[in-house]
């Protein structure tokens, strides 16, 4: 039987079908001929995963899991850690349903109720939140279950109400910025919040372990005996969320009516207000005001320089970018502060600092690389003017490592004061992560809109594994020649065969 | 005898079927040429493979002269492409867009400013030349689009489906400032389905379909060929009509 045009359960079924058709082709890249190539990747990084788990939890559940408030810390903490995540991902998802256009001006046009389509949306919102926390925190669940019994699979309920929750305190974070900063403003301050949001606890509990303990682990601190004192009593409803997890049902129950009541009393709350405000971020475009004079100097520049400063102009105005750029430095910032503390010391500390700035590196890289390469919005333009492919390609690489290098200048400037060794198998580093990623890039080039970065995965899996895997290895490599390793050749090798790899999965030109 | 704008032949292009065969075509400097068919004729083609933005499979493309699939840059120094879709970045003004594209073009900064500003004035963008393009209609971006074209004073400028989804005063404006071009010894091809304009404004009207052309001429010539006084609303659909039935 199928729901009544226009109501929540038809509104649920259109964005589901929807959601699945774009999973679908962002797991596949467009091919249906991958999908057994991808289930059985799936399968295979689910057993790793699993295993990975077991080897984290098994020496500490092994004899059960106490119930005693250093158990409680742990678990809150790791628990704070998924919520922040989930926190930062529902707030840029619920941005996207009051600014994503794709057939919101349809839907609002039509006599249907925005209401209903808000409170789906928001649903969507919140069932998405959920997911990727339990994907990773999954396999951590799953083992606890297995060596310490199933009441850990309460904890997945423990997901579901803190997604619940997330998703209530996205909305309710942008209703009143739409009320206080308005439309305008709106995006780009969610943006902000939530890449502070998501990196910020991570960063802060990497920043006091670094404080107290020397050690960039955040369970360093969930251990620590001073915390363990500082909490808050056993019986103290702090540990709520902890408790539910651990199997307590009237912990669970309470846990589960908050975050049902806290989305659905949201939604009610939102819900009247919706199409006012998204219609009023749809008519931002048409308010914009003239605030610069209205004449230019023009500058003689060299072909290859005018696309670069082309470049370097769009990339300081794209918000994701900046939200992105942002983040990155966030994460910087812990090793930044070991290498302070460890300013004149043993080189010890550059072992974890080094692989991070360089993963860093070629993550920003990636991003940066298809936003300059693939993201080209006037395509016919460039490519009919009297500039060859080459000088083109050449120009957008350059934009793209002359950010990266900007980025990365101050941190290695640090290091150099500290060690000019450390800081030149950094440079190194750096510029092999963020020269493969472009490279990758450059490879599985598709001209689209930069407005579509958020699908430039779509176009291949390959080019989003190979650009990981290269990283993570050039890291590693910088990691065992900070530490004076020989073995950095081995992953120096693999990020090579990958780079080849890639190179021979990447799409023919003519 | 003069070069001509454009010399086409042999021209040859297939994807999942041929959609240009052995096209034939020359257009005079100083030309408004206008080439009509239906859907899927193949003209976006043909002009997209004189842009440089399609490589055909077979056939010769000379521009004023230059061989352009050996000399592409020479080329493409005299071409200006504007598109149905215009093609602008969303974070650049109007006057970013255009310090652009004389970058590209390697026109002198001080012509190129005032030609900016003068293009700038006559297509009416002067409120919006220093706001982002983001928030602008189609019309003011295909405005901001053949700015761009005009800016590096091309010898011959191709347009396809240009007035798609402008109102009648950006048309208008459009219209103007290309039949301006015309009068300064500019080429002109345009592609279009609102057969009016094509019967107004150009000299020359070339018919397309399967990628084959059918007919060209003026629109005299035409009426010639078909042998009786119609539009040419009429003339383009007998000489469809006569193809598909040909065929």
């Amino acid at each position: 039987m199928s729901a009544a045009p226009a109501s929540i359960g038809w509104f649920a079924r259109h964005e589901l079908k929807l959601g699945w058709r774009d999973w679908v082709a962002m797991m596949t890249g467009g091919r249906r001929s991958r999908s057994v190539g991808i289930v059985v990747f799936l399968a295979v990084v689910t057993v790793l995963l699993h295993l990975m788990a077991y080897g984290l939890v098994s020496r500490w559940a092994a004899n059960g899991v106490a119930d005693n408030e250093a158990t409680l810390v742990m678990l809150t903490g790791t628990g704070i850690l998924f919520w922040t995540i989930m926190l930062s991902q529902a707030l840029e998802a619920v941005t996207r349903v009051y600014y994503g256009r794709s057939d919101l001006d349809l839907v609002l046009s039509s006599p249907a109720s925005s209401r209903r389509l808000f409170a789906v949306r928001t649903g969507a919102v919140a069932l998405t939140s959920m997911l990727l926390p339990s994907l990773l925190a999954g396999p951590l669940i799953n083992m606890l279950a297995l060596i310490d019994g199933p009441r850990w699979l309460y904890a997945y309920c423990v997901v579901i109400a803190m997604g619940a929750i997330s998703t209530a305190i996205s909305v309710l974070i942008t209703l009143a910025l739409f009320r206080t900063v308005g439309p305008k403003q709106t995006r780009l301050i969610a943006q902000i919040v939530a890449a502070v949001v998501g990196a910020g606890f991570v960063i802060g509990i990497q920043a006091a372990a670094i404080l107290y303990y020397g050690d960039m682990s955040r369970f360093a601190l969930f251990q620590s005996q001073a915390l363990i004192d500082a909490a808050p009593a056993i019986d103290s409803t702090f540990w709520l969320p902890a408790k539910a997890a651990m199997g307590d049902i009237p912990a669970l129950l309470i846990m589960l009516g908050i975050g049902f009541a806290a989305l659905v009393l949201t939604i009610l709350l939102a819900a009247p207000s919706y199409g006012q405000h998204a219609t009023s971020a749809a008519g931002l475009t048409h308010i914009r005001s003239q605030r610069r004079p209205a004449t230019r100097d023009f500058h003689l520049v060299s072909q290859r320089h005018a696309l670069r400063l082309k470049e370097w102009r769009l990339l300081q105005r794209d918000p994701w970018l900046l939200s992105q750029t942002l983040m990155q430095i966030l994460y910087l910032l812990p090793p930044a502060l070991l290498l302070w503390l460890n300013f004149g010391h043993d080189a010890g500390a550059f072992v974890v600092v080094v692989p991070v700035l360089i993963m860093a590196a070629g993550q920003l890289a990636g991003g940066l690389a298809w936003l300059a390469i693939s993201g080209e919005d006037a395509h016919d333009l460039v490519v009919t003017g009297p500039v060859s492919p080459r000088t083109v390609l050449i120009a957008k690489i350059e934009a793209v490592l002359t950010v990266i290098a900007l980025v990365m200048a101050p941190l290695l400037l640090l290091m150099a004061l500290s060690s000019p060794q450390m800081a030149l198998i950094t440079a190194f580093g750096v510029l092999l992560s963020a020269g493969s990623a472009t490279a990758i890039q450059l490879w599985f080039r598709v001209i689209g809109k930069r407005s579509m970065f958020r699908r430039r995965q779509t176009a291949s899996r390959a080019a989003t594994l190979s650009e990981a895997f290269a990283s993570i290895m050039w890291a590693g490599m910088g990691a065992l020649l900070a530490g004076g390793s020989r073995l950095a050749i081995a992953p120096a090798i693999v990020a090579l065969v990958v780079l080849g790899l890639a190179k021979l999965l990447s799409p023919r030109r003519s | 005898m003069t070069v001509p704008a454009l010399a086409v032949s042999h021209l040859t292009k297939s994807f999942d079927r041929p959609v240009v065969q052995d096209l034939d075509l020359t257009i005079r400097a100083g030309e408004f040429y206008a080439l009509l068919g239906p859907n899927g004729a193949g003209k976006t083609t043909i002009l997209r493979m004189v842009a440089g933005l399609l490589q055909p499979d077979a056939g010769d493309i000379s521009i004023f002269g230059v061989d352009a699939r050996r000399d592409p840059i020479a080329a493409k120094r005299m071409v200006a492409w504007v598109s149905d879709e215009p093609m602008v970045y969303d974070r650049l003004t109007p006057l970013e867009y255009l310090e652009f594209v004389a970058g590209l073009w390697q026109v002198e900064p001080k012509r190129a400013q005032a030609h900016a500003n003068e293009l700038i004035d006559w297509l009416g963008l002067s409120p919006h030349a220093n706001q982002l393009c983001g928030g602008f209609s189609k019309g003011m971006l295909q405005k901001v689009a053949l700015a761009g074209a005009l800016v590096h004073d091309p010898k011959l400028i191709i347009l396809d489906e240009p007035l798609t989804g402008l109102d009648a005063g950006s048309a208008r404006t459009v219209k103007d400032v290309l039949l301006g071009k015309v009068r300064d010894g500019v080429t002109v091809i345009m592609t279009t389905h609102i057969l009016e304009v094509a019967e107004r404004m150009a000299e020359r009207i070339g018919v397309i379909t399967q990628g084959k052309l059918i007919a060209e001429g003026t629109l005299a010539e035409l009426r010639t060929r078909i042998g009786r006084e119609s539009s040419l609303e009429d003339i383009f659909l007998d000489l469809v009509a006569q193809d598909s039935e040909a065929a």
